[in-house]
C-alpha cells in the first residue's frame, strides 16, 4: 500500500463525481457511495499504517531507539542522513523551460498517521451525517462535498512536493468555503464562508511566496529535497529564515493562529459535522501538518535548536491564551469549542516552535479524536436536545438525564481536552510541556500551564451550562439515534486510549518510534517523563475545574464575582474587550475590508473614470475640434479654393475627422493609415545615412 | 499528408471567409439555413484544427510547422507566409473552439435587432482575423489580420450593443486603431532599418535587431508596445475595455475577452520580444511595473462595480496583468505561464461573460443589487457561475491557477539580462512585483466571491420572487461544455498545454539567457 498510496485519495475523489452526477438517483441519495469510498480508504490507510510499522521494525530490528541505516536511500545526493526513507513516487505533472515538475506521493510515518486520522474521522462524520443531515435540502450535495474534502485533504497529506501540497491546501479551503456556506440562503452564512476563504487566503500569500523561495533555494518543490537542503549545511541562512517566515504565515492563516484566527469561530455557521471534521480535526491542522512536514526548514530558519524565544513559539503561546480567554464569554456551545480549537492549535504550533515535533504531532493526533467527539456531541445536543439551537444559556441545561450517551461521551471528551490523567489529552499536552522544559523554553511551559487551567475552567462552564441545572429549552429532549451515538462512542474510546501510544512512564514510545521521521530530519530532544510537571499540570487543571465548578455549580451564579463587570470599571472594560473579540473583527471587517471596498476601490474607480478616461476622451474631443478648426478656419477661409490641390487634401482630412461624430469610421481609418505612412517615411529618412 | 501540411493553415484561415460568403448569399428570410451554414463552417474549420492537432509534431514544438510561403505583394517584398509552433497552436485551437460555442449560444436568441445573417457573417469574419493573426509569419500579413478583427467587432458592438453602444464602439475602434497605427510605424521602421529589408517574421527574429542602434530600437519597440498594450489592455490604456464589454452583446464580449485580448499578448511574445531583444530588456521592467499596477488597479476597480458584466471586464485588466508580468520576466517560466494564462483566461472569462449574458437574458438586468438567489432559481446556472468564479480566482485544480502561480513564481527569478527600476537590482524590482501580484490574488478572491454572494447566494429579491427563470438550456450546455471540461482538465493535468508551449517558448527565452 505504501507504493500505491495514490489510491487512498483517489477513491473519495471518484466518489465526489459519482455522487454529484448520480447521487440523487441512488437509494440513499449518495450517502452510501461516500461512506463506501471513505470506508475503503480507511481500510487501505490501516494497511498502510501496518506496512509502515513493519518497515520501521524491519529496519531497526525491533530496537526502540538509535535507528540505524536502512541502507536503501533513494536520494543518493543527500545520503549523509540515515534512517527509514519515505516511499516516494512521482509522475510528470507539468514542464517549463525543460524542467519537469512532478506529482506523486511521499509516504512516511507522519503521512500514514495522518491518513489514518483523516479517513477515520471522515468515515465517522459521514455516518453521523446520515442522521444529522437527514432532512437537509441539499443532502446529496453535502455528501459530495464531504467526499471532495476527504480527497483534497488526503492529497495534501500524501503530497510529494510543496506545490501539490498547495493544491490540496487550496482545495480543502474551497470545501471549507462550500460547507460553511452550505445554507447560503442566509446571508450570515455566505458572509462567514467568504470571511473564512479570504482570511486564509491572506495567509496563503505567505505560503505561496514561501513555496517559491524554497523552490529557488533548494532547486526543487520536493518535500524531501527541500528538507535535505535545509539540513545540508550549505543553505543560505537568510533564505531559510525568509522561507520559514513566509511558510509560517500560511500556517497562521490555515491553523487559526493569532492574528488570523478570526474566521474560525464564524466558520461554525456550517453544519456541525463539518465543524467536527474540517474545523476541528483535520483541515485546520493542515497548517500544523505543513509545519511538521517541512520541519527542517522551520527548525533551521527560526534557529529553534538555539533555545530562546522565536516567532513561531510566541505566536503559538499567544494563541493559546487569547483563544482560551474568548471561550469564556461565548453563549454558543460551538463557539466555545471553536475558541478551544484555536487554543489547542496554539499548543501544537508552540510545540513545533520549541522543538517538540513529536509532541506537536502527537497532540494533533489525540486532539483530532476528542475535539471531533466534542463537536459531534454538541451536534447531538442540538439535534435531539435543544431543537437545533446552539445557545447554551437559553436552550440547554439539564440534558444529562435525557441524553445519557451524549452526556457520558461529552464528559470523556471534556476531560481529555482538560488534560486529566489518563485520558489522551493528558499525555500529549504533558509531552509538549515536558519537552519545552527540557529544551529550556521555561516561559512557554508557564504559558502552557496557564492555558491548561483556562481550558479546564471553560470546559467546566460549558459542560455545566449544557448538561447540568434545569432544562431551559422548549423542545422535548431525547437521546439521539444510533447513527449519531455510535460515532460518539467510537471517538470516546479513542479519546481514552490514544494517549497510551506514547505513554512514556510506562515505557511505551510507539508513537515516536513509528511516526517520527528519521530521514532528512533534525535530531530532536526527547524529554524524560517529568513526574512533578505532570502532577502540577493535572493539579492545575483540577483547580481550574474546581474554581469553575464552585462558581457555576454551587449557585448558578458567579458567587462573589456576580455582577463584577458592572461594579468594577476595569473588569467591565476587560469583559467588553473580550466580547468584542479584541476588536480584531472590527479592524478586519469594518476598517480594512470596508475601507477597501467602500473607500479605496471607489476612489480608484473614480480616478479611472475621471482622470485616465478623461485623458482619452480629451484626446478624442481635441482631435475632433482640431479637425473642425482645420476645416473651418484653414480650409474654408485661408485656402478657399485658390490652391486646389492643397485644399482637396485638407478637406479630406477635415472631413475625415468630422466623421468622428457622424460615426463613419472607415474614412477616419484611412486618414490614420495615411498619417502612419507619413510617420514611417519620417523614421526612414531619419535613419538614412 | 503532404497536401494537408501545405494547406492546413490556409484552410483554417479562409474556410470561415468562404462560409461568410455563403451566409451572405443566403436570403435573410431563411434563417435556419444561415445558422446551419455558419455552424457547419465553424465545425469544418475546427476539424482542420483537429487535423493540425493530430499531425503536429510535438517533439519539435519549437519549430514552425505547416508552413506555406508564397510570393504575395512583391513591390513591398511582403510574402504570404504562414506557419505555426507551440506558442500559436493552443491559441488557434482556442479561437476555433470559442467561435463554435458562440454560434451555438446565439442559436435561439440573437440580441436585438436580431438579423442573424449579418451577425453570423461578422462572427465568421472575426474568425478569419483571429486565426490569421495566430498563423501569420509576415508582418504585413499579421497587420492585416490584426486589423480585420476590428471592423466586425466594431459593428457587433455598434449595432447589437447596449444603450450606449455608439460611444463604446467608436471608442473601441479609435483607441485600438491608434495603437495599431503606431505598431505599423514600428513594422515599417523595422523593415527599413533591417539589412534584409524584409517583413518576414522568421528572418526578422533571426536578425533580432542586430545593427539597429539602441535608440531606434527603443523607439520601434515603443510602437510595438503601444499597439499591443492597448489590445491587451495594460494599465493605463485599458479604458476602452469596460465600455466595450459593458455595451457589447454577449457573444461579442466573449470573443473580445477570450481571443481578441490575446492578440496583444501574443504580439509581445511573437514579435516584440524576439525581434528586438535588446530593447525588450530595457522595456521589460517597466512593462512589469504596469502589469502589477494593472493587477491591483483592476482588482480595486472590480470591487467598486455594481454591474456584473463591468466587473468581469475589469477583472480582465487584472488577469492580463499576470500574463504580462510573466512575459516581462523574459524567462521560460514566465512566458510559459503567460501562454497558459492566455488560454486559461480565454476559457474562464469567456465562460463568465456567457453566464453574465445568460443572467441578463433571464432577469433583464446585470445590477448586482437587484440580483440574488440565482442558485435557488436556476441552480445549474448558479453552479456554473460558481465554478467559473473559482477558476477565475486561481483555484488550484482548475486552469486559472496555472497561469497565475507560475507567473508569480517566475517573478522571483527574472532573466539575468534585466536591470531593475530606478537603480535597484532586477531581483529587488521583480520580487517586489511578486509580492504585489500575490496580494492581487487575495483581491481577486474578494471581488469574485462578493459577486458570487450577491448574484448566486441568498434569496431572490421581491421583484423576481415569482419570476419563471429557465435553468441552463440545451444550446447553452452545448456551447459551454467544452470550455468547462477544458478548465477542469487543464487544471488537473497542466502538462497538456505546458508540454506544447515549452519548446517554442524556450526559443524566445534563450535570447535573454545571458
Amino acid at each position: 500500500m505504501l507504493d500505491y498510496a495514490w489510491i487512498i485519495p483517489a477513491l473519495p475523489a471518484v466518489s465526489f463525481f459519482v455522487i454529484m452526477f448520480f447521487g440523487k438517483r441512488a437509494p440513499k441519495h449518495g450517502a452510501e457511495i461516500g461512506i463506501a469510498a471513505v470506508g475503503a480508504s480507511f481500510l487501505l490507510s490501516c494497511v498502510a499504517v501496518v506496512e509502515w510499522i513493519n518497515r520501521v521494525e524491519d529496519a531497526t530490528g525491533g530496537e526502540s531507539h538509535g535507528l540505524v541505516a536502512l541502507g536503501k536511500s533513494i536520494f543518493a545526493a543527500g545520503g549523509a542522513e540515515h534512517g527509514v526513507a519515505p516511499v516516494v513516487h512521482t509522475l510528470t505533472w507539468w514542464t517549463s523551460g525543460g524542467t519537469e515538475f512532478g506529482v506523486g506521493t511521499t509516504v512516511d510515518g507522519l503521512t500514514v498517521m495522518m491518513m489514518f486520522v483523516v479517513t477515520l474521522i471522515s468515515l465517522l462524520v459521514q455516518i453521523y451525517s446520515t442522521a444529522y443531515m437527514h432532512d437537509d435540502r441539499r443532502y446529496t450535495w453535502f455528501f459530495a462535498c464531504l467526499s471532495l474534502f476527504t480527497a483534497s485533504m488526503l492529497t495534501l497529506v500524501v503530497s510529494e512536493n510543496l506545490l501539490q501540497l498547495l493544491v490540496g491546501w487550496e482545495l480543502v479551503g474551497l470545501c471549507s468555503f462550500m460547507l460553511i456556506g452550505h445554507w447560503w440562503e442566509d446571508r450570515a452564512n455566505s458572509r462567514a464562508a467568504i470571511k473564512a476563504f479570504l482570511t486564509t487566503r491572506v495567509g496563503d500569500i505567505g505560503l505561496m511566496i514561501g513555496v517559491i523561495i524554497m523552490f529557488f533555494a533548494a532547486g526543487t518543490f520536493s518535500i524531501v529535497g527541500i528538507n535535505e537542503y535545509a539540513l545540508g549545511g550549505e543553505a543560505q541562512h537568510s533564505l531559510l529564515m525568509f522561507g520559514a517566515l513566509c511558510l509560517f504565515i500560511g500556517i497562521i492563516g490555515k491553523s487559526g493562529q493569532f492574528p488570523l484566527h478570526t474566521w474560525l469561530p464564524d466558520a461554525m455557521a456550517g453544519p456541525t459535522p463539518v465543524s467536527a471534521l474540517i474545523h476541528a480535526a483535520t483541515m485546520v491542522v493542515a497548517g500544523v501538518y505543513l509545519g511538521a512536514r517541512v520541519y527542517p526548514v522551520l527548525y533551521e530558519g527560526f534557529n529553534i535548536h538555539d533555545g530562546g524565544a522565536n516567532f513561531m513559539a510566541i505566536i503559538g503561546g499567544v494563541t493559546i491564551l487569547i483563544g482560551a480567554l474568548l471561550a469564556f464569554v461565548q453563549r454558543d456551545i460551538k463557539r466555545v469549542l471553536a475558541y478551544s480549537t484555536i487554543s489547542q492549535l496554539g499548543y501544537m504550533v508552540m510545540a513545533l516552535g520549541v522543538g517538540a515535533w513529536t509532541a506537536a504531532v502527537f497532540h494533533l493526533f489525540t486532539h483530532a479524536f476528542f475535539k471531533a467527539l466534542l463537536f459531534l456531541g454538541a451536534g447531538s445536543v442540538s439535534h435531539s436536545g435543544s431543537h437545533h439551537s446552539f445557545d447554551m444559556k437559553s436552550d440547554m441545561g439539564g440534558l444529562r438525564k435525557h441524553m445519557p450517551v451524549t452526556f457520558a461521551t461529552f464528559m470523556i471528551g471534556s476531560l481529555a481536552l482538560a488534560g486529566i490523567f489518563p485520558l489522551a489529552g493528558f499525555w500529549s499536552k504533558d509531552e509538549i510541556l515536558a519537552t519545552a522544559g527540557e529544551s529550556g523554553f521555561d516561559a512557554f511551559v508557564v504559558v502552557g500551564l496557564i492555558g491548561a487551567v483556562l481550558t479546564a475552567a471553560y470546559m467546566t462552564r460549558c459542560v455545566y451550562l449544557t448538561f447540568f441545572g434545569e432544562y431551559r429549552g422548549h423542545g422535548h429532549p431525547h437521546e439521539s439515534p444510533r447513527a449519531i451515538t455510535v460515532p460518539l462512542i467510537i471517538l470516546s474510546v479513542f479519546s481514552v486510549l490514544a494517549g497510551f501510544a506514547n505513554a512514556v512512564p510506562l515505557g511505551i514510545h510507539k508513537f515516536t518510534e513509528w511516526f517520527e521521521p528519521t530521514f532528512a530530519f533534525p535530531h530532536l530532544v526527547h524529554a524524560e517523563f517529568d513526574y512533578s510537571l505532570a502532577i502540577i499540570s493535572v493539579a492545575i487543571a483540577l483547580v481550574g475545574i474546581g474554581i469553575a465548578a464552585s462558581l457555576w455549580f454551587r449557585k448558578e451564579e458567579l458567587g462573589p464575582f456576580a455582577g463584577l463587570t458592572k461594579r468594577n470599571a476595569l473588569a467591565g472594560r476587560g469583559y467588553t474587550f473580550l466580547e468584542n473579540k479584541y476588536y480584531l473583527d472590527f479592524l478586519y471587517e469594518n476598517v480594512i475590508v470596508d475601507g477597501i471596498r467602500g473607500g479605496v476601490a471607489r476612489a480608484y474607480y473614480w480616478f479611472d473614470q475621471n482622470v485616465i478616461d478623461a485623458v482619452v476622451k480629451g484626446v478624442g474631443r481635441g482631435a475632433a475640434r482640431a479637425g473642425r478648426f482645420a476645416y473651418d478656419a484653414l480650409d474654408q477661409r485661408v485656402v478657399d479654393g485658390s490652391i486646389n490641390a492643397i485644399a482637396a487634401g485638407t478637406g479630406e482630412a477635415g472631413g475625415a475627422v468630422r466623421t468622428v461624430q457622424s460615426g463613419r469610421v472607415q474614412r477616419y481609418a484611412l486618414l490614420l493609415f495615411a498619417s502612419v505612412g507619413v510617420m514611417a517615411l519620417a523614421v526612414f529618412l531619419a535613419n538614412v545615412d | 499528408m503532404e497536401w494537408f501540411d501545405d494547406w492546413a493553415l490556409t484552410l483554417a484561415v479562409f474556410i470561415p471567409l468562404v462560409g461568410m460568403a455563403l451566409v451572405l448569399l443566403i436570403p435573410r428570410a431563411q434563417e435556419q439555413a444561415i445558422k446551419v451554414t455558419a455552424l457547419a463552417t465553424s465545425v469544418v474549420t475546427a476539424a482542420v484544427g483537429i487535423g493540425i492537432l493530430v499531425d503536429f509534431n510535438y517533439d519539435k514544438s519549437g519549430k514552425l510547422q505547416f508552413q506555406a510561403d508564397e510570393s504575395w505583394i512583391d513591390v513591398i517584398s511582403s510574402r504570404y507566409h504562414v506557419g505555426i509552433d507551440g506558442i500559436a497552436l493552443p491559441l488557434l485551437i482556442l479561437s476555433m473552439l470559442v467561435v463554435i460555442g458562440c454560434i451555438i449560444y446565439s442559436w435561439d436568441h440573437f440580441p436585438e435587432p436580431r438579423n442573424a445573417k449579418a451577425f453570423l457573417a461578422l462572427v465568421l469574419l472575426l474568425e478569419v482575423g483571429m486565426n490569421g493573426t495566430f498563423v501569420a509569419q509576415d508582418l504585413i500579413l499579421f497587420f492585416i489580420f490584426f486589423e480585420v478583427v476590428l471592423l466586425p467587432m466594431f459593428f457587433m458592438i455598434g449595432v447589437w450593443g447596449g444603450p450606449n453602444r455608439e460611444y463604446a464602439s467608436i471608442k473601441f475602434f479609435l483607441f485600438t486603431l491608434f495603437g495599431s497605427a503606431l505598431m505599423l510605424v514600428g513594422f515599417l521602421a523595422l523593415f527599413f532599418t533591417s539589412k534584409q529589408q524584409t517583413f518576414d517574421m522568421v528572418q526578422l527574429t533571426q536578425f533580432g535587431g542586430a545593427g539597429i542602434d539602441h535608440t531606434t530600437q527603443m523607439l520601434i519597440f515603443g510602437g510595438f508596445f503601444l499597439g499591443f498594450a492597448i489590445k491587451v489592455p495594460m494599465f493605463p490604456f485599458h479604458t476602452w475595455l469596460p465600455d466595450a464589454h459593458t455595451e457589447a452583446p454577449t457573444v461579442g464580449s466573449v470573443l473580445l475577452a477570450a481571443i481578441l485580448l490575446k492578440l496583444g499578448t501574443y504580439g509581445f511574445v511573437r514579435i516584440a520580444l524576439p525581434m528586438l531583444p535588446d530593447a525588450a530588456k530595457d522595456w521589460a521592467p517597466w512593462i512589469g511595473l504596469l502589469a502589477v499596477i494593472g493587477i491591483i488597479y483592476g482588482a480595486l476597480c472590480c470591487l467598486a462595480q455594481t454591474d456584473m458584466k463591468r466587473l468581469i471586464a475589469f477583472s480582465s485588466v487584472a488577469h492580463m496583468g499576470f500574463v504580462m508580468l510573466g512575459i516581462s520576466t523574459l524567462t521560460d517560466f514566465g512566458i510559459n505561464a503567460a501562454i497558459f494564462g492566455m488560454v486559461a483566461h480565454g476559457l474562464i472569462t469567456g465562460m463568465l461573460f456567457f453566464v453574465a449574458g445568460s443572467v441578463q437574458e433571464r432577469y433583464e438586468t446585470r445590477e448586482m443589487s437587484r440580483l440574488g438567489g440565482l442558485l435557488t432559481q436556476a441552480p445549474k446556472l448558479g453552479w456554473i457561475l460558481g465554478f467559473s468564479a473559482m477558476a477565475s480566482l486561481g483555484l488550484p485544480g482548475l486552469a486559472g491557477f496555472w497561469g497565475e502561480f507560475p507567473a508569480i513564481l517566475s517573478a522571483y527569478d527574472p532573466s539575468a539580462a534585466l536591470d531593475g527600476i530606478a537603480g535597484s537590482s532586477a531581483f529587488t524590482t521583480y520580487r517586489t512585483f511578486m509580492v504585489i501580484a500575490a496580494i492581487g490574488t487575495v483581491l481577486a478572491a474578494g471581488y469574485l466571491l462578493f459577486m458570487l454572494q450577491r448574484v448566486a447566494f441568498g434569496t431572490p429579491k421581491p421583484e423576481f420572487e415569482n419570476a419563471h427563470v429557465h435553468d441552463v438550456h440545451v444550446p447553452e450546455w452545448l456551447a459551454w461544455a467544452p470550455l468547462l471540461v477544458l478548465i477542469l482538465v487543464l487544471g488537473i493535468y497542466p502538462n497538456l498545454l505546458f508540454d506544447v508551449t515549452d519548446g517554442a517558448v524556450t526559443n524566445v527565452s534563450t535570447l535573454f539567457s545571458g
